[in-house]
């Protein structure tokens, strides 16, 4: 153990500027703040981007003299969710670890309360939006911050020149670099517009490729096309309501869509669609930008053609599928005062503009004010392919799932009812009120406490 | 005392606790808390008793799991014992010399962890870019949705179960061979027997013991199996190709439900520890017969 303390003196000196105008002192409250920090953080898929984050808790440790070990734990395998769950029975582990969109809210009775630290993010960095306050807020109290690293949003991202050779969309047009969208052409890019853009595209052998299987992406895209139909499984009472007009909405919808996708997407998995645009087989898929950053370096002619723009707009509004991260501090930690300061240093503009910088603009900060670094507009080819890839006014971040509970939304999610419920009337052949039958049984069953 | 410590079972007892130790630590303790897991709440705070079991039972999905994994495990062990006797008798007719580097290639599948091999086999099977269908194509055959359709997705695990297990049964398989005395044959064939003859009066009835014992053994691993689902399908498409392993990781790790995904692979343990009786008293039965 190290025995170097992490004092108030210090602590009050580093944080002065932030803390004087809005309390951040009132956490460190005895020298308990010393000595050494365990990390566990997402490790990153792009190269570098560990090392920015590295950086950043190297230089806050060696001005406060706090020892610190950081393990970048992979989400492949789900080696991150074993190593939650073992933490979490264990208590013990890291003192702050990365969790997954849904983990802040499973986890909340073992972690720290953080009303402090998002007390001064707030008045440092805007607000977040309310996708955020469901999933890191719990009976009251911010149990976890939001992290810039891993958090993404899945909108299209699509081929500018064989959507518009094919489908007649523009999109480079209707979300033009370095400036707001076209008014009108945004406007009547609904889902509507999609199914007949996909249905063009597969015409011309460029299908869209959306995924419906059973894992991250193919769920995010139903989650937000459920969404802006307005179509929730189980209301934020936790009361089922997934035999409602909106679902058969949404499912009469898939089955116009499904004819148009490829066959196999319901096996997809989150490399699938990846790969289906990398290879220039497909005009549109909805992904984060990872997808063009590979497309970069293994198919640089496609990735020139790629852009990344906002989910189309429903009945309900514009969805974008959301999918964040979250930084929480076991309650078990030994040194939840060193923690908390960490936090705060990891989520200043600048620590996040370098974050955003080295993920090649990937990672999406959840405040408000942190939507306009110069990542975005700069990175290409094409310049401005992610000037659209932040959220902005008028769009909804959104996940599958919500609004029930948390607990029970995090079910909806992990066991893809929604992509299963689309497979089941199409892939599977059975009547839109069959599927919905399972469904409503299904979602019985994630009513358990 | 010094007695006691000379005693020759304390001496064994005493050589053995690293042993119990272990299996103590290693197993024994994570059964039990399995089993304490599954008795509780999915918020892991109070005794449920075996209320996550019968929660299970009114599972839709549960019941298509059971049925999936018993098809799996029963087929594939079917087939990997099929392939392995008849390829077993291939290799024991091999000339002496060769035999070995044949021994050596066939192993190979056993030998390669599963979840690597597994994932050569996803690219072969590659929803988009499988390279069967690309050569499907180029003989103009239509191209198989090997792992979006249910049934093609069923296959496919199986098959890929087969392809690593087989080899395992081909060793078992030989060394039984191996041990069967020559002049048995010989008496056979002076008696006028034929292949078919010496094949089930001879072969097969000195070979029992060793096809129920890794019988009963490549059940308990087939049926507990995870990563070649896991890779291959995760599971999909649409449950169908879920077996309990992969299912209670889905339920118990990524949907954070420890208790229920407890409960379901202890549901594993009864089902095994049937055939496990049935097959060992078979075997004890004909060990002490004279």
């Amino acid at each position: 153990m190290v025995t170097r303390k992490f004092t108030r003196r210090r602590f009050l000196k580093t944080t002065a500027a932030a803390s004087a105008a809005v309390g951040l002192t009132s956490y460190v409250r005895t020298s308990h703040a010393a000595g050494k920090l365990e990390l566990g953080f997402w490790d990153h898929w792009v190269p570098g981007a560990n090392d920015v984050l590295t950086k950043l808790c190297n230089e806050w440790a060696a001005k406060e003299k706090v020892e610190i070990k950081i393990d970048y734990i992979p989400s492949q395998g789900q080696k991150n969710l074993l190593t939650i769950a073992a933490e979490a029975q264990a208590k013990a582990g890291h003192d702050m670890l990365a969790l997954p969109t849904w983990w802040p809210a499973d986890k909340a009775k073992d972690l720290e309360p953080v009303d402090d630290v998002m007390k001064v993010l707030f008045a440092n960095n805007g607000a977040v939006s309310p996708l955020i306050e469901y999933l890191g807020r719990v009976e009251g109290r911010w149990i976890a911050i939001p992290a810039t690293p891993g958090s993404q949003i899945k909108g299209p991202c699509g081929r500018i020149d064989l959507l518009k050779q094919h489908a007649g969309l523009d999109v480079s047009k209707m979300y033009p670099a370095g400036a707001a969208p076209d008014n009108a052409l945004s406007e009547s890019w609904t889902w509507d517009a999609f199914l007949a853009a996909a249905e063009k595209c597969h015409k011309a052998g460029v299908p869209f490729g959306i995924g419906l299987g059973q894992t991250a992406d193919s769920v995010d895209s139903m989650g937000a096309l459920f969404g802006s139909f307005g179509a929730e499984l189980i209301d934020a009472k936790g009361n089922i309501t997934v035999k409602s007009d909106a679902v058969k909405q949404v499912l009469e919808y898939m089955k116009k869509l499904v004819p148009v996708l490829p066959p196999d997407v319901f096996a997809w998995d989150d490399a699938s669609n990846n790969k289906w645009l990398i290879s220039g087989k497909g005009a549109l898929i909805m992904n984060p930008p990872s997808a063009w950053a590979v497309a970069k370096r293994d198919n640089p002619k496609v990735a020139e053609q790629l852009w990344t723009f906002p989910a189309p707009r429903g009945p309900k509004g514009r969805f974008q599928p959301y999918l964040p991260y979250f930084w929480g501090i076991w309650k078990f930690s030994q040194n939840k005062a060193a923690a908390k300061s960490l936090m705060h240093h990891i989520s200043e503009r600048s620590a996040v503009e370098k974050m955003v910088a080295a993920s090649q603009g990937y990672d999406i900060p959840a405040f408000a004010k942190l939507n306009d670094f110069k990542t975005w507009a700069d990175e290409g080819p094409p310049k401005g392919t992610l000037y659209h890839y932040p959220p902005k006014p008028g769009q909804i971040l959104s996940i599958a799932g919500f609004p029930a509970p948390p607990k029970i939304a995090a079910q909806i999610y992990t066991q893809a009812i929604m992509t299963k419920l689309v497979a089941k009337c199409t892939q599977g052949g059975e009547s839109i009120d069959k599927a919905i039958g399972w469904a409503a049984s299904e979602l019985q069953g994630f009513m358990r406490v | 005392m010094k007695k006691f410590l000379r005693r020759k079972s304390t001496i064994a007892f005493a050589m053995a606790l690293p042993l119990i130790l272990i299996i103590v630590l290693l197993v024994l303790y994570p059964a039990l808390y399995s089993i304490h897991m599954a008795t509780l709440n999915k918020s892991m705070e109070h005794f449920v008793g075996l209320e996550n079991f019968a929660f299970l039972f009114t599972r839709e999905t549960f019941w298509m799991v059971v049925r999936q994994s018993v098809v799996f495990a029963v087929s594939a062990v079917v087939f990997k014992a099929l392939i392995g006797f008849c390829v077993a008798h291939f290799v024991h007719n091999i000339p002496v010399k060769g035999q070995r580097k044949w021994r050596g290639m066939l192993l190979v599948p056993w030998v390669i962890p599963p979840a690597m091999s597994t994932l050569v086999w996803l690219w072969l099977f590659d929803p988009s870019y499988s390279a069967f269908n690309w050569t499907f194509e180029h003989i103009g055959m239509a191209p198989v949705n090997w792992l979006g359709s249910p049934n093609w997705a069923r296959f496919a695990v199986i098959l890929v179960n087969v392809w690593v297990g087989a080899p395992f049964f081909m060793i078992m398989y030989l060394a039984a061979l191996k041990s069967v005395p020559e002049q048995l044959y010989e008496a056979a064939a002076i008696d006028g027997a034929n292949w078919w003859q010496k094949l089930w009066y001879i072969t097969l009835p000195m070979m029992r013991n060793i096809i129920a014992i890794t019988v009963l053994f490549s059940l308990i691993v087939t049926f507990a199996n995870f990563d070649i689902v896991r890779v291959l399908t995760s599971g999909g498409p649409v449950d169908q190709t879920h077996v309990f392993a992969t299912w209670a990781f889905k339920v118990g790790i990524e949907g954070s439900d420890l208790p229920l995904g407890a409960a379901v692979s202890l549901f594993m343990f009864p089902i095994l520890a049937v055939a496990a009786i049935f097959i060992l008293r078979d075997i004890s039965r004909r060990g002490t017969e004279t």
